[in-house]
């Protein structure tokens, strides 16, 4: 019972933080969107269109639920929840501040990156079952993309499992705390802008979208979704983004410990979450779409052999 | 050593252009808005001035209600979109003097001179359903009669508020400059309110 309420709670608490965050994040895209067009985004719902992204989840939640003919009924809905259900638990081994971490586990990166790959299930269930040839093209190109850049991801994990001889984020953090110079960032700045790179193809953010391409596949893999099946996809991708800049929080910039001794606390990783947020939505309302076999070539040319390079060459310099 | 450079050295430097873009765009995220935000703000008359809406009639200099369109027909004639209409005005019935004194001419074999029909046009419609805006018919007019208009927020419920008569709008607008200007008000309504 001692583990189990500890549990409950962390997952109610990382649903109500999904949620936060997906309303949140939609509400800072469209206004960021906005002010880099130089227009004022949102502005009619609430003040300042404070309302808008709860609005337009009414909106979506009040759509009827269609399921193609001829579709598979059970993997077609059972794939948008495949998508969003793992993001719960991607964020129970994160740790969000001294105590604020919901589940104190030794592989916390392993399971992290065991789970996020559910969402190449989901996808290729979610275009496969919906009878919809645009739909499979857009799995195909998803899966194709995600298991492409895991690669370098995992690389660049490893990397810092190395260095920091651990796979459990808290220690990982542990080892982080004191002055800024700790930070992982300075000693691996490669795997950082490997990362970076790689977090955005994970995502399938912008410039990296292509598994939905609306110009040429209309939406990909969630074609056919409509309503809340959209919906959750929506509020996974979103998930997979603070999941994702958590991370990066935790392995590059000491996570919730501050830049001078003493001062640390869960605010730090929000900045620092936020801020990695806010780079991937900047970047994505600056550069346009890359192709698909430019996408590809940038993970297997560049990002692969780079990240194997900074991995020997850390190995190396460990074992010196 | 030329392909390690174009397919190394020049991608690694390009990479440069990347951190440019992400400049620009947080420049135009730290300057002002341009779009206004109607219908609380509306454009300034320095903006509108140079907004091409429908076309419309330009009056005399000295006599504003009246066009200085001579019903050459060229504009209706070059319209693409056919949307212009124009009715030229008929000669006015000659008076008895100047019916016997016509025959006179006419039986001293001298030139007859009829009345003429005056220049400006009778009727003068114009249909912005059809219009393309491609300004052909301003690009022809003789004596640059026609213009767009800077009627920027005009809102029409059913097409046929959208045919104008030029000839009544050249009227209106020619009331309007010489009437005095109305006292000011409390709050500053918006011009869309007043176009509608």
């Amino acid at each position: 019972m001692q583990y189990i309420l500890p549990l409950i709670i962390a997952v109610v608490a990382a649903m109500v933080w999904l949620g936060l965050n997906a309303l949140v994040l939609v509400y800072c895209e469209r206004k960021f969107a906005g002010h880099i067009q130089r227009r004022p985004g949102p502005y009619e719902v609430g003040p300042h269109g404070a309302l808008q992204p709860l609005i337009d989840g009414l909106k979506l939640m009040s759509k009827q639920l269609l399921t193609p003919d001829n579709a598979d009924g059970f993997l077609f809905w059972l794939a948008p929840i495949l998508s969003m259900i793992p993001v719960l638990v991607l964020f129970m081994p994160i740790p969000y501040g001294p105590v604020l971490t919901g589940m104190h586990v030794n592989l916390g990166l392993l399971l992290i990156l065991a789970f996020s790959s559910f969402n190449g299930l989901a996808v290729i269930l979610a275009g496969w079952a919906s009878n919809n040839k645009w739909g499979v093209l857009g799995a195909a190109r998803a899966v194709a993309q995600t298991v492409a850049y895991e690669i370098p991801l995992l690389l660049v994990v490893l990397t810092i499992s190395f260095m920091t001889g651990s796979l459990d984020l808290t220690e990982i953090t542990a080892q982080q705390s004191g002055h800024i110079g700790n930070w992982l960032i300075w000693k691996q700045p490669l795997a950082f802008l490997i990362f970076i790179v790689a977090m955005f193809g994970e995502t399938n953010r912008a410039p990296f979208d292509l598994a939905e391409a609306e110009s040429e596949l209309t939406a990909g893999f969630h074609t056919e979704y409509s309503s809340m099946g959209f919906g959750l996809f929506f509020m996974a991708e979103y998930g997979y983004m603070v999941v994702i800049c958590s991370i990066c929080s935790v392995l590059f910039l000491g996570g919730f410990n501050g830049p001078i001794p003493g001062i640390e606390g869960w605010w730090w990783m929000l900045i620092k979450t936020y801020a990695l947020l806010f780079v991937m939505i900047w970047a994505r309302w600056t550069y346009p779409r890359v192709r698909f076999d430019q996408l590809l070539n940038i993970n297997w040319k560049w990002l692969l052999p780079l990240a194997t390079a900074n991995l020997l060459v850390t190995a190396l310099l460990i074992k010196l | 050593m030329g392909k390690f450079k174009e397919h190394v050295i020049q991608p690694i430097l390009d990479c440069w252009s990347l951190i440019v873009g992400l400049k620009i765009t947080g420049k135009y995220f730290c300057k002002p808005l341009i779009t206004v935000h109607y219908p609380r703000q509306v454009i300034d008359d320095e903006n509108l001035s140079t907004y091409g809406g429908h076309v419309e009639l330009i009056g005399k200099p000295k006599d504003p209600a009246m066009p200085k369109c001579i019903s050459c027909m060229m504009c209706v004639t070059n319209c693409p979109s056919n949307c212009l209409k124009l009715v030229k005005q008929k000669a006015p019935k000659p008076t008895p003097e100047q019916e016997a004194a016509m025959k006179a001419a006419k039986e001293a074999g001298e030139k007859v001179v009829k009345p003429k029909a005056p220049k400006n046009p009778l009727k003068f419609t114009y249909d912005y359903t059809l219009c393309s805006l491609c300004g052909t018919c301003i690009d022809n007019c003789p004596v640059k009669s026609l213009r767009y208009s800077n009627n920027m927020y005009w809102v029409a419920t059913s097409r046929e508020e959208m045919n104008i008569d030029l000839l009544a709008r050249l009227k209106e607008q020619a009331t309007e400059v010489s009437a005095p200007a109305p006292a000011p008000k409390a709050e500053a309504k918006p011009s869309a309110e007043k176009e509608a």
